[in-house]
């Protein structure tokens, strides 16, 4: 096991009063959260507390109503009218892994992976593929490349989805509940995956309810109930000596679920 | 006697008849299936926009192309035209004819296959960077197309016979063609038959044509 590198000090993402509501169903109620550079934060609650949303706010799939989000030098305020361009600036801060993959299913797994770059990014075809297959092999998926997504199992699917996400160069991976589709003996190779990228210091975060991945891999964890930041902290804190009433309550519904 | 004059009349209308699919009824559905095609697509994503102003007229057109019968459809352009000034020959506004009214109801099957693609794919489109047109072209359009080669198969099918209209409008085609053979010998029912085998030797090869595709397209489809 290795460690997490240390947080620094350095805040790369920061959220401020982030508000949705879909018609009548206020999600989101003014969240605040704080990710420093190089650090792995988790994010829990309960069904239809609002942390999909939140995790959807930070690359503007989700419009929120109204707050701020600032990825590094890029800050978009979605109380006034949020352009497409500014949607897509802060997007490209971000590589995303969603819960049911969303590979492209007409593309090869190489395919997949060299989309972005080559299509949107435009690099040079050979730096492109040359990194692809790199990441690939990051992934333990090199012999996979010219096969198509639904050859491949569930969880070689969700590290194509990582690899994927990789190659855009962000600053800043989000994953929304990357195990939650999986069968149960396949989500450990994803887990470590995505410890791997915690150790290499990548900035992470992830929607989740994997307990034990929170507590080895995560700087922080945040606990979100009826679309606010309840309580925040280390791992240990949060999940061992929960303040709040609310979090002690999810904690023993999802560790003693009868 | 009889019947060999009948042999006669088949063997000398082959010639005819094939140069009435080769320069008319192929051409016509070629060039009406290609333009229609494109017209389809821009009608489908018109009728997806979430702007009033640009999904109205794309609702309408399609129903006024739906709730019209063909026949008028192609008078219109080449009787109603010229009333306005604008005189067309007869191939071009069938060409026209038969263009509208692919697009009109090839739009449907195309709004159909986009909105089939699962919303998923254009929010990971979105997320490697990717802008509208682009998700379109390399995302959605791709996986679409197999959704829409079974129904669109259907609607060239459709147009290969329904060219025979154009016969109306003094376009040489493969029905004018039996017509005028036929009409100094009266012998209908014959060169009709041979007709309607050129027709369906047309769609039987357009059939094997829609499977080969299709299996080339479930390339990708778990089976």
């Amino acid at each position: 096991m290795t460690e997490p590198t240390p947080p620094s000090d350095d805040v790369l993402l920061e959220v401020a009063g982030l508000r949705k509501a879909f018609g009548d169903n206020s999600v989101l109620r003014g969240v605040e959260l704080q990710v420093p550079a190089g650090s792995v934060t988790v994010l829990i609650g309960p069904s239809g507390s609002g942390k999909t949303t939140v995790l959807r706010s930070l690359n503007a799939l989700e419009i929120p109503d109204a707050g701020v989000v600032r990825i590094g030098e890029v800050e978009v305020d979605f109380s006034t009218r949020v352009d497409k361009r500014t949607a897509a600036r802060l997007r490209a801060l971000s590589g995303m892994v969603f819960q049911n993959h969303n590979l492209f299913p007409h593309l090869t797994v190489l395919g997949n992976v060299t989309e972005g770059p080559r299509v949107v990014q435009k690099r040079p075809p050979d730096e492109v593929r040359a990194e692809a297959l790199a990441l690939l092999d990051r992934v333990g998926l090199s012999d996979k490349a010219d096969q198509y997504p639904f050859e491949l199992s569930g969880g070689q699917q969700q590290r194509v989805g990582i690899a994927r996400a990789l190659a855009i160069r962000p600053r800043l991976m989000l994953f929304d509940e990357p195990t939650s589709a999986l069968d149960p003996e396949l989500v450990g190779e994803v887990l470590s995956v995505m410890k791997d990228l915690a150790g290499e210091g990548w900035t992470m975060v992830v929607v989740t309810h994997e307990m034990r991945f929170a507590r080895q891999v995560a700087d922080q964890v945040i606990f979100l109930d009826g679309g606010v930041v309840v309580e925040h902290g280390r791992p240990a804190d949060v999940l061992d000596t929960p303040a709040e009433e609310r979090t002690r309550r999810f904690l023993h519904r999802i560790i003693d679920p009868l | 006697m009889e019947s060999g004059s009948t042999a006669d009349l088949i063997r000398e209308s082959l010639g005819p008849l094939l140069s009435g699919t080769l320069r008319g009824t192929i051409p016509l559905t070629v060039i009406s299936f290609v333009l229609g095609l494109m017209l389809a697509v821009v009608i489908a994503l018109m009728r997806l926009s979430p702007v009033w102003l640009i999904s109205a007229p794309a609702r309408i057109y399609v129903s006024v192309i739906r709730g019209t019968p063909l026949l008028l459809q192609l008078f219109i352009i080449y009787y109603g035209l010229p009333s306005i000034g604008a005189t067309v020959d007869p191939f071009p506004s069938a060409c026209l004819a038969f263009t509208l009214n692919v697009g009109g109801y090839a739009s449907e099957v195309v709004r159909a296959a986009i909105l089939s693609v699962p919303r998923g794919q254009s929010e990971a489109a979105l997320t490697v960077g990717m802008n509208y047109p682009t998700t379109l072209r390399r995302i959605v359009l791709p996986q679409a197309t197999r959704v829409a080669v079974p129904p669109l198969s259907n609607t060239l099918i459709s147009l290969v016979k329904d060219t025979s209209l154009a016969s109306t409008i003094q376009v040489t085609e493969l029905f004018r063609k039996a017509q005028e053979l036929a009409a100094p010998t009266y012998e209908f029912f014959t060169l009709y038959a041979v007709a309607a085998a050129y027709y369906w030797v047309i769609c039987l090869a357009l059939s094997f044509s829609q499977a080969r595709l299709e299996t080339r397209l479930d390339r990708y489809v778990a089976k």
